[in-house]
C-alpha cells in the first residue's frame, strides 16, 4: 500500500515539475539574460530599471531572470540548450561560438552600436594601501622582487588581456623588438606568484589570503574590492592599458521560438539609453557613450590609452588566440624558460 | 610493562580520535557559524529569508523530496526483486544499482545533458512538446534522483537477504497475497533499514552539488538549489551570506544526524523486546 502511494506521490511531483518547467513561460512577459560572473550588480540594478520602463512602455510587467558563471562555460551553456533570450558575456569569442553552434545569426557584432559592447572595461593594478613598492606602470612589475597575482592565461579571459596589455605596453616601451618584448614578459611572468584558474580566484588570493604586492585586474573587479574593503587598497592605472569589449547579443533561435524578440531587443538597447549607460557607470564599467563617461571622470582615468584587440599588433581573438596561447605558442615558449 | 601498555593505548587512541574529529568537523563547523553570525543577527535573516535563497531553498526541498518518494518505490522494488527472485541478469542488475556510487556526479549531470540538451536526438521531440529538461527543475530533480539512486535499495537487501524467505513462503502457502505478504511480514522486518536510508538519501539529495550545478544553468530563482547559491553568494564577495545560507544546510544535517541516531536508537530496542 505504501509503496503504491510513494510510487503515486513522486509520479505527481514528477509531472508537476515537467509541468512548471512547460508553463514557465505561458503567461506574462519574460527574458532570460545569461551573463558573466562581475556583472551580478549592474544587472541587478539594470533590471529594475528597465522593469519600470517596459511597463511604461507596453503597460506590461516583465520578469528578467539572471544567470551568471565563468563566459566560457556560459556560452557552453547556452550551446547545450539554456534557453537565453540574450547573452551579455565577456569575450566576443564566447559569443562567436554560440554562433558557430546555429543559435545566433552572423553578423551580431554589428546590430548594436560599439560592437555590440555598451560598456567597456581595462586591466588595472590593485595594490596594497600606499603602494609600498611603488608600482606605478607595467615596466615596474618586471623588476626583482614584485609579487603579481594573475590568473592563468591559459584557462582565464581575463588573464589573457593581462598579458596582451603588458605585451602591448612593451611592444611600445622596446619599439616593436619582439625579442626584447618577450624578454620582458618573461620576466613579469617569473614574477608571478600564485597563476589561479580564475580572475574571482586571484581576487581571492590576493585580497583574502594577503599574498602578492600586486593584482591585475579588471577595473570593475579593482573598484568593487575597493567598495567592499575601503581603505585597505589603492588602484593604479598603467599609461597604456588594453580596451575589453565585452558584447552582447541576442539569441536569435531561443528568441523566435519564444516570441520574445521585441522585448530582448529592446532590453539590448536600453544598455545604450542615458539611464543604462549611467548604471554602467556606476558599476564600475566604462559607458560607450563618452558623453556619459565624461560623468565619471573622476572615476576612471579616462585619458590611458587603450589598444584593442582588433589592433595589427594582435589582428583580432583568432590570431592572438593562435599566437600566444594555443599549445607551444608564444606564452609556453616564455613561460617554460624558468 | 602490558598494564601500562593496556591503559595508554586505548587512551591515545581516543584522544587521536577525538582530536580528529575536532579538527575535521567541528572546527570547520564553528567557522561556518563565527562567520554566518559576523555581522549580526539582521544581515544573517536577511540573507537567510532572501527571495533567491527562499526560491533556492524551495527547489532544495522539491528535489530531495521527489528522490526520497522516488526511491522508496525503487529501492523496494529492486531490493524485492534481487533477494526473493532468481533470475537471469541478477548480478548485473546488483552492479547496475551501485553505479551512481561509482560515477563521479559531475559525469552524471554531463551524460544528463547529453541525453536531453539541445544538441541530443531527443532534442527535436522534446522541443515540440516543449518540454524542457536540463536547464530546468526536471533536470534537477533527474540528476538528484540519480546521484541517490543505491541508498535505499543497498540498505535493504542485506536485511532481506539475512532475513530469508520462510515467513513469507509460510504465509503464501496459507493464501497470502502479495500485498498482504509484504505488508504483514516483509514491511516489518525492514522498516526501520528503510527509514534510515531514507535519511541518509535526504542528507545526499540535499547536498548535491557536482551534478546539479552541471544541468542548473544558474538561472536564478529558478534553477538555484541551495548549495549552489552558496557557491554563487561566496564568488560574489557576500561571505556573509554565504555561510548563513550554509549554516541552514548544516542545520539540517545535524538535524538529519540526530533524527539518524533516533531511528537506530529505536530500532535497538524494538530489536531486545523481540528476542525477550
Amino acid at each position: 500500500m505504501k509503496k503504491s502511494m510513494g510510487i503515486f506521490l513522486a509520479a505527481f511531483i514528477f509531472s508537476v515539475n515537467i509541468l512548471a518547467g512547460v508553463q514557465a513561460r505561458a503567461y506574462g512577459a519574460e527574458l532570460v539574460n545569461v551573463s558573466y560572473d562581475p556583472t551580478r550588480e549592474l544587472y541587478e540594478q539594470f533590471n529594475v530599471s528597465f522593469r519600470k520602463y517596459w511597463k511604461a512602455k507596453t503597460g506590461e510587467d516583465v520578469t528578467i531572470t539572471q544567470s551568471h558563471g565563468g563566459s566560457g562555460k556560459q556560452a557552453r551553456s547556452v550551446i547545450e540548450g539554456n534557453a537565453a533570450d540574450v547573452v551579455t558575456l565577456a569575450l566576443g569569442y564566447d559569443i562567436t561560438a554560440i554562433e558557430k553552434a546555429g543559435l545566433i545569426q552572423p553578423g551580431w557584432q554589428r546590430k548594436f552600436p560599439d560592437n555590440s559592447s555598451p560598456y567597456t572595461s581595462t586591466i588595472v593594478f590593485l595594490v596594497r594601501k600606499g603602494n609600498p613598492k611603488g608600482l606605478k606602470d607595467w615596466g615596474d612589475l618586471a623588476k626583482p622582487g614584485v609579487g603579481i597575482i594573475t590568473p592563468n592565461p591559459k584557462t582565464s579571459g581575463g588573464a589573457r588581456w593581462n598579458y596582451l596589455a603588458a605585451w602591448a605596453w612593451a611592444d611600445g616601451a622596446y619599439r616593436h623588438d619582439e625579442k626584447a618584448v618577450r624578454d620582458f614578459v618573461g620576466k613579469l611572468l617569473r614574477n608571478v606568484l600564485v597563476l589561479d584558474t580564475g580572475a574571482r580566484g586571484s581576487t581571492n588570493t590576493f585580497v583574502r589570503n594577503g599574498q602578492g604586492d600586486v593584482l591585475l585586474a579588471w577595473e570593475n573587479e579593482a573598484y568593487l574590492v575597493l567598495a567592499n574593503q575601503p581603505g585597505d587598497f589603492e588602484i593604479v592605472t598603467p599609461g597604456l592599458s588594453i580596451l575589453a569589449e565585452p558584447p552582447v547579443a541576442i539569441v536569435d533561435e531561443v528568441v523566435d521560438k519564444r516570441g520574445s524578440r521585441a522585448l530582448a531587443t529592446e532590453y539590448l538597447r536600453y544598455l545604450y539609453s542615458d539611464e543604462g549607460q549611467r548604471l554602467a557607470g556606476k558599476n564600475y564599467y566604462r559607458p560607450s557613450n563618452p558623453n556619459i563617461a565624461k560623468e565619471f571622470a573622476k572615476v576612471f582615468d579616462l585619458k590611458v590609452k587603450l589598444i584593442t584587440i582588433d589592433d595589427p599588433l594582435f589582428g583580432g581573438w583568432e590570431k592572438a588566440q593562435q599566437a600566444h596561447f594555443s599549445d607551444g605558442g608564444i606564452f609556453d615558449q616564455i613561460y617554460a624558460r624558468k | 610493562m602490558h598494564n601500562k601498555n593496556n591503559l595508554w593505548l586505548p587512551r591515545l587512541l581516543i584522544a587521536l580520535s577525538f582530536a580528529f574529529v575536532l579538527l575535521m568537523l567541528a572546527a570547520p563547523l564553528s567557522v561556518v557559524l563565527a562567520e554566518a553570525f559576523s555581522s549580526g543577527w539582521e544581515l544573517y535573516l536577511k540573507a537567510v529569508t532572501d527571495h533567491y535563497a527562499l526560491r533556492a531553498a524551495q527547489l532544495t526541498v522539491i528535489a530531495t523530496l521527489s528522490s526520497v518518494l522516488l526511491n522508496v518505490a525503487f529501492g523496494l522494488t529492486a531490493a524485492w526483486a534481487v533477494t526473493r527472485f532468481s533470475f537471469r541478469g541478477k548480478g548485473l542488475l546488483t552492479t547496475l544499482i551501485d553505479i551512481p556510487f561509482a560515477v563521479s556526479p559531475v559525469i552524471a549531470g554531463l551524460v544528463f545533458i547529453l541525453l536531453f540538451g539541445r544538441l541530443s536526438p531527443l532534442h527535436s521531440f522534446l522541443d515540440a512538446y516543449n518540454l524542457r529538461i536540463v536547464f530546468a527543475v526536471p533536470g534537477i530533480v533527474l540528476v538528484t534522483i540519480f546521484v541517490t539512486l543505491p541508498f535505499v535499495a543497498r540498505e535493504i537487501i542485506p536485511v532481506l537477504e539475512a532475513r530469508g524467505t520462510d515467513e513469507e513462503q509460510a504465509a503464501a502457502l496459507m493464501g497470502a497475497g502479495f500485498f498482504r505478504i509484504f505488508r504483514r511480514i516483509t514491511f516489518p522486518h525492514i522498516r526501520w533499514a528503510l527509514l534510515y536510508s531514507l535519511i541518509l538519501c535526504a542528507a545526499r539529495a540535499m547536498g548535491e552539488f557536482g551534478a546539479v550545478s552541471v544541468v542548473s544553468g544558474h538561472l536564478r530563482g529558478k534553477t538555484n538549489t541551495l548549495p549552489l547559491h552558496v557557491e554563487i553568494l561566496y564568488s560574489e564577495y557576500q561571505f556573509t551570506a554565504a555561510f548563513a545560507v550554509s549554516s541552514v544546510l548544516a542545520a539540517a544535517a545535524i538535524a538529519i544526524l540526530v533524527a539518524r541516531n533516533i531511528v537506530e536508537l529505536a530500532a535497538r530496542k524494538e530489536k531486545k523486546s523481540n528476542v525477550r
